[in-house]
């Protein structure tokens, strides 16, 4: 449902304001803080960093703060290099992952939040226990009925060029938590990456359950809260198109009537 | 074991953060002349109904139809109703597959938003 403001207990306090150190390149960064265990609020840090100590990246600099500034705060990361997928956050008012976002894409003050519209578990951390059920809804498997060949299972040339711009989806949850839609009916529409993971069993040549994952998409909400907002491919950090993705499976349940 | 209570977690900031789109908006901007379209169809329908109950009534409804605020807002729904087709035609566009591409997409967002101004002054003209 369309809930324009945020819950009593979700709006956002101003927080603490850490020392500006000495130097000619500093920038600031306002970050989202939320402690489970004080009971209070979210808050807005204010943190400086010293650009000419720090690497050039959004995450160069989160890692900056918590190593000289405030171990207390917290965030994803793992591979530094946006294959992961961990470090997906809201920057300077889009989602991206953190890593491949360099700071100079930002004009003035880093402004950095959770994903959007989700239950944080801890300051950057969002709870995407409902994102991954939804994606492990969509059967992220290759289905087949025929007996099992003799050594894989074959593909040519030009049907696995099909799957080029679907395969590359890390899972980050950047498309997904930047939809409206997804934010107001994000418990039964499934957003755009489990449908672009969707699409992508769907026109894989070796799969055998074209029709059943068809069927189980045919529902008011899961495929058909998609109103071409467009968020999602704007945002993907890795440069796909769920919005396409999308299209494609409306089109083909047009076409299987028709 | 440690004790657990449960806790009871924030909802991240979303439409108050997130930065508008091109593309966001134009999609929002069709819902929103959609709707605002109702309120013009209930107005003109008041004007034909009024014609046909009583001249004092039509002399009522034509005087707020016509007055400043009267064409202010047939003027805002002529502009709703060129931008909600040019968008409409733009979805069917899309529903077919097409223009998917952000740097398409943002060009049909542009020529609806000019598109609409531009149809609007040539009925005004026109009219």
């Amino acid at each position: 449902m369309v809930q324009l403001t945020l819950p009593k207990n979700s709006r956002m306090t101003t927080g603490k304001t850490w020392p500006k150190p000495e130097g000619k390149n500093v920038r600031k960064f306002q970050i989202y803080r939320w402690n489970p265990d004080d009971g209070k609020n979210p808050q807005l840090d204010t943190y400086f960093v010293d650009l000419d100590d720090c690497g050039p990246m959004v995450l160069d600099a989160l890692i900056y703060i918590k190593n000289n500034i405030d171990p207390t705060l917290t965030f994803r990361r793992s591979c530094r290099e946006g294959i992961c997928g961990s470090c997906a956050m809201n920057i300077d008012g889009i989602n991206t992952l953190a890593c491949i976002y360099g700071m100079d894409e930002v004009k003035g003050d880093v402004k950095i939040y959770p994903l959007p519209h989700m239950p944080v578990v801890k300051d950057l951390i969002p709870d995407l226990t409902h994102f991954y059920a939804q994606h492990a809804s969509i059967m992220p498997w290759l289905e087949t009925k025929t007996n099992r060949p003799a050594k894989e299972w074959k593909q040519s040339i030009e049907d696995r060029e099909k799957l080029d711009g679907l395969y590359e989806c890390v899972m980050c949850a950047c498309c997904s938590t930047s939809c409206p839609s997804y934010w107001w009916n994000g418990d039964k529409y499934l957003g755009p990456a489990a449908l672009l993971h969707a699409y992508r069993w769907i026109i894989d040549s070796r799969d055998e359950a074209t029709g059943e994952r068809l069927d189980d998409l045919e529902d008011p909400f899961k495929l058909y809260r998609c109103h071409t907002i467009m968020n999602c491919t704007k945002t993907c950090p890795k440069g796909l198109n769920p919005a396409k993705s999308i299209a494609e499976i409306k089109r083909m349940m047009v076409n299987r009537v028709v | 074991m440690a004790e657990t209570k449960p806790v009871e977690r924030p909802l991240s900031p979303h439409i108050q953060i997130y930065r508008p789109q091109l593309t966001s908006i134009t999609s929002i901007l069709t819902r929103i002349t959609g709707n605002a379209l109702i309120v013009a169809v209930i107005l003109v329908v008041w004007w034909l109904l009024s014609a046909a109950v009583s001249d004092a009534s039509f002399a009522t409804a034509n005087a707020v139809m016509t007055s400043w605020f009267g064409d202010l807002v047939m003027t805002l729904s002529l502009l709703g109703i060129w931008y909600h087709y040019l968008a409409g035609l733009r979805h069917l566009y899309f529903d077919a597959g097409h223009g998917l591409e952000i740097e398409t997409a943002e060009k049909l967002g542009i020529a609806c938003l000019v598109g609409s101004v531009v149809l609007t002054v040539i009925t005004i003209l026109i009219v």
